[in-house]
């Protein structure tokens, strides 16, 4: 098993990712797991947006349409043919089971036709992985701050492929509360990008939301600040939305940055980094960098197209799981509940 | 012209490899919901059977449906794939044509019947014609008590075929002139499809990737709510 360092060498540098975990299609193309040559996102939030929601079926029949378009566009575009293609990387969990074997169906297809690796990819490891995509030399240990409407996790990771899971939320995402907030606000969907836009004219210390936890524990909980939201709008129907979307975004991002701060002191990281949809909040990004600076902790803020679900860094993490372990087995399932490998 | 033919709409999935000269190697397994895990090794199993690497496959064949959303998908995804990355032409039929198919020297009218769960069938019914079946009505939804009905108001003698009949043999057995196909003809087969395609491909009946899509018959649940509130 790979522990450290750079790979010497591999004999699959050029790889097709594939992800299609949830509500986004995507594909793309990457050498080395760090050189992105293509990187194709179909996004459906349209097709659910009148749901306020991720609608499984409506995603895994969108995922039929558009997944073998994006395949064809990712390559066209890295201006690689498809006998250059070295491997296949392919999502195949955790995420939504139908959702997940569109992506896995096309991804052996491809691999057996064109005779090339397959490689079943846990998706949490690959929204680490975007870090590197930006920073490949990133120095470990490295805490991550993985946050999405389906994920809220404290991560070590110790090395290449190497990572302790320090607490997770035990109940709501932090994007699953953004989400549920702005449902019951009427904002739209997905919550996330829309409070964080109306945050902007709000004041964040206008209302003092809970900061479930802040203080004891590696884990989470964010159903006591999305109650305790709808409480405050239900009891003062006039409220400024702006000054609940700032206070409440700034209740949910001093919970996970404090954790953060304190988790990178107690393992002695060479810095922070940020992973998943919600680390393309705007007050998250700030605040973190913030802290960084006054511990004196590096701060990596991957791009936001890169916090968001893609398959660039599905391809990514591929490379270095490839060499580690080598291919999968064309008899890979989707695994709607994998887990983080934890050391 | 070597087609290779995707099967995966009921509960059992399935692949073959056949041309000119009939089916070469065929694969099928029914473990539940496992569509995922077995098609891809059937494909390789039925390739090295038939001593064929997947370059000289000329066509690929799918069966799009109606059927258990999540396997069906599984097949038309593997399908599309495949044929997108060799660069060759698909053909699709129905899971409905390929139960019909088999059973058309019965003679009599035929009622292809497919489990769609929830107390309903996807159902189509055909008349023997010369070399095969033709079909008589577009593919629908509905209860086997519907059914059951539409079959009494035709008066004609019927044989059902598909997992749907059988699960619901109870419904028809009663009527007069109705008959049961066995087990043996309850799932749609590769094999079939294969054969079905050969015809198609003589003619030059293809279609490409992007004009293939799984043959639902509903709409996801939260459309339907959405569009009809109560
Ligand atoms: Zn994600």
């Amino acid at each position: 098993m790979m522990t450290t360092g750079s790979p010497t060498r591999s004999t699959a540098d050029r790889i097709l990712g594939i992800e299609t975990s949830c509500d986004e299609t995507a594909a793309a193309l990457v050498v080395r797991g760090t050189d992105v040559l293509s990187s194709v996102v179909s996004s459906q939030i349209e097709l659910h947006q009148r749901f306020g929601g991720v609608v499984p079926e409506v995603a895994s029949r969108a995922h039929v349409e558009l997944l073998m378009p994006v395949v064809s566009q990712a390559l066209v575009e890295a201006g690689v043919a498809d006998n250059e293609v070295e491997a296949v990387a392919v999502t195949h969990g955790p995420g939504l089971v139908g959702a997940l074997l569109v992506g896995l169906s096309a991804a052996k297809a491809l691999s057996l036709v064109w005779g090339v690796p397959l490689v079943g990819m846990n998706h949490l490891e690959a929204h680490l992985y975007a870090a590197f995509l930006e920073e490949p030399d990133l120095e470990m240990p490295m805490v991550f701050l993985l946050v999405s409407g389906g994920h809220t996790m404290l991560i070590v990771m110790e090395d290449h492929l190497r990572y302790r899971v320090l607490g997770s939320t035990l109940d709501d995402a932090a994007g699953e509360a953004f989400d549920k907030v702005a449902r019951y606000m009427n904002l739209g969907y997905p919550g996330g990008p829309v409070i964080d836009r109306l945050a902007v004219d709000g004041d964040p210390t206008a209302i003092s939301f809970p900061r479930a936890m802040a203080h004891d524990g590696w884990d989470f909980s964010f159903s006591g600040v999305k109650t305790a939201v709808v409480n405050h709008v239900r009891k003062h129907p006039d409220v400024d939305v702006n000054d609940v979307a700032a206070s409440f975004q700034e209740a949910v991002v001093d919970v996970l940055v404090d954790k953060a701060r304190r988790a990178a002191r107690e393992v002695g990281a060479k810095g922070l980094c940020l992973a998943g949809g919600v680390a393309a909040n705007s007050r998250l990004r700030e605040k973190l960098l913030d802290v960084c600076v006054a511990d004196g902790y590096r701060a990596f803020l991957p791009s936001r197209a890169m916090c968001t679900d893609n398959a660039a860094m599905v391809a990514a993490a591929g490379w270095w799981r490839l060499q580690a372990d080598g291919p999968s087995a064309m008899t890979i399932g989707a695994e709607p509940s994998l887990r983080l490998p934890s050391i | 012209m070597l087609i290779l033919g995707i099967e995966s709409a009921t509960a059992r999935v399935g692949c073959a490899i056949g041309g000119h000269e009939g089916i070469i190697a065929s694969a099928h397994s029914s473990r539940g919901r496992r569509h995922a895990e077995s098609l891809a090794p059937q494909i390789q199993f039925v390739c090295e059977q038939a001593g064929v690497s997947l370059s000289s496959i000329g066509a690929v064949a799918v069966d799009i449906g109606p059927g258990l959303f999540t396997g069906l998908r599984v097949g038309v995804t593997t399908a599309l794939a495949t044929a997108t990355a060799l660069r060759v032409p698909m053909i699709g039929v129905t899971s409905l044509d390929l139960l019909a198919f088999p059973v058309a020297l019965s003679g009599r009218r035929i009622m292809a019947v497919v489990d769609a769960r929830r107390g309903e069938v996807f159902h189509a019914s055909y008349r023997a014609v010369p070399g095969g079946v033709q079909r008589e009505t577009e593919p629908a939804v509905g209860t086997p008590d519907e059914l059951r009905s539409a079959i009494m108001a035709e008066g004609e003698e019927v044989l059902l075929v598909g997992d749907g009949a059988l699960q619901y043999r109870d419904q028809w057995e009663n009527l007069s002139g109705t008959e049961v196909a066995d087990e043996s003809h309850a799932f749609p087969s590769a094999a079939t499809l294969v054969g079905l395609a050969h015809a198609r491909a003589l003619r030059e009946d293809f279609v490409r990737p992007d004009q293939i899509r799984p043959l639902y018959l509903r709409r996801p649940d939260a459309e339907a709510k959405w569009e009809t509130p109560s």
